[in-house]
């Protein structure tokens, strides 16, 4: 089989030209983040698996890797590798329940 | 600037999409049978469904200018009623012969079941029963990683199946390099938030792979948008990409994957 060929063509860049491009998108999620985990803060009951695994998922984001989302898409992946007998549900959270 | 919607759902959308889409360089539209959002009771059901996508469909998009193609299954989302799944798969090699079907899909894995394994087995049969191409659908979320790989083993256990002639949907970047390596093609599922961003998918391109690989929005019943391929198109247009990258992705690739069925006609050669 063939190897996966990135774009040729893609333009080089400098640092600054891509957060010249993308950095003030990125700053508000990141804001937007802290805010739901601050409106968390205020809500009453235990931690649900979902915030769970975004919480895993932080230390990730200071990785010096390249990866960092294909990292994380793995952290929250269902890790078996048999089909199931059945579901109880047709929806997928968007992390694996199991993850500790 | 022209592009393909290799995989809308235009069942779910307006007459006003279509008119957008159209503005916005779509050439043509490409269709797979999904879920509805609810189960259908009975195959009549699909019945109906498979006539929308064969007759009423086309002509919807026509309106428009728009060359409108589908692909037929019944999707893993009612795959568990394995009664109801046998009776679908006997009502396909009827529509197989409508002249602007693609192939078989969107089949593949919701939950990654037992009973889902044994109805893409049946419908990877099918298409090879009667020579047609495949797209697959990958499972969500937490579920995608595993349900790519269990899909991926199923139609390398057919031992028939080209992986050329097979469109893997829905990946993303813990998926994408295991699907090209084995030499099938990728889809990457451009949604606000549940799949692949532009801004993501543009990434993926420049840093995995830029060939065997379309990008198409799914526009759906969901929470979707059928103006995200040209957004991802203007997202390499500011990153400094060529006109020419831009089309060979948008244009260029699906209508390479699609043209494999003759009955897919290049709208640049319909002129």
């Amino acid at each position: 089989m063939s190897t996966p060929q990135p774009h040729p063509g893609a333009p080089a860049r400098t640092r600054e030209q891509v957060a010249d491009l993308h950095f003030m998108d990125a700053r508000y999620k990141l804001l937007d983040l802290a805010a739901f985990l601050d409106r968390l803060d205020r809500a009453s009951g235990g931690e649900d698996h979902r915030v769970r695994g975004l919480r895993a998922a932080l230390p990730l984001l200071l990785e010096k890797d390249e990866g960092r989302v294909a990292k994380i898409l793995n952290l929250w992946s269902d890790p078996s590798i048999v089909p199931i007998e059945k579901a109880d549900t047709k929806a997928a959270s968007g992390v694996w329940p199991g993850l500790k | 600037m022209r592009y393909i919607e290799p995989h809308g759902h235009m069942v779910s959308r307006t007459t006003d999409d279509y008119q957008a889409m159209a503005l916005a360089g779509c050439a043509a539209i490409c269709e797979p049978a999904f879920w509805a959002g609810f189960d259908r009771k009975s195959a009549d059901g699909f019945y109906d469904y498979f006539c929308q996508l064969t007759q009423h469909e086309p002509k919807r998009a026509a309106r428009y200018g728009l060359p409108h193609y589908s692909w037929l299954c019944i999707n893993p989302k009612e795959s568990e009623d394995m009664a109801l799944a046998a009776d679908v798969l006997a009502l396909i090699p009827e529509f197989l012969k409508a002249p602007t079907v693609l192939g078989i899909g969107e089949i593949g894995l919701n939950k990654n079941t037992r009973n889902e394994m044994k109805v893409l087995e049946q419908h990877i049969a099918l298409a090879v029963q009667f020579d047609q191409m495949i797209l697959v659908h990958t499972p969500h979320l937490e579920d995608k990683r595993k349900g790519t790989r269990l899909i991926m083993d199923c139609l390398k256990a057919n031992g028939v199946v080209k992986p050329e002639r097979v469109i893997i949907d829905h990946v993303e970047e813990h998926t994408i390099r295991d699907v090209l390596d084995q030499g099938f093609w990728a889809g990457i599922t451009l949604y606000p938030e549940s799949k692949a961003t532009p801004t993501r998918a543009v990434d993926m391109i420049e840093a995995v792979a830029a060939q065997r690989v379309w990008l198409n929005s799914a526009c759906d019943w969901g929470h979707s948008d059928p103006l995200s391929v040209p957004k991802a198109a203007q997202e390499m247009r500011r990153r400094g990409h060529s006109a020419t990258a831009i089309d060979n992705l948008v244009y260029g690739n699906p209508v390479k994957f699609l043209s494999q069925n003759s009955r897919f006609k290049a709208p640049a050669a319909q002129a």
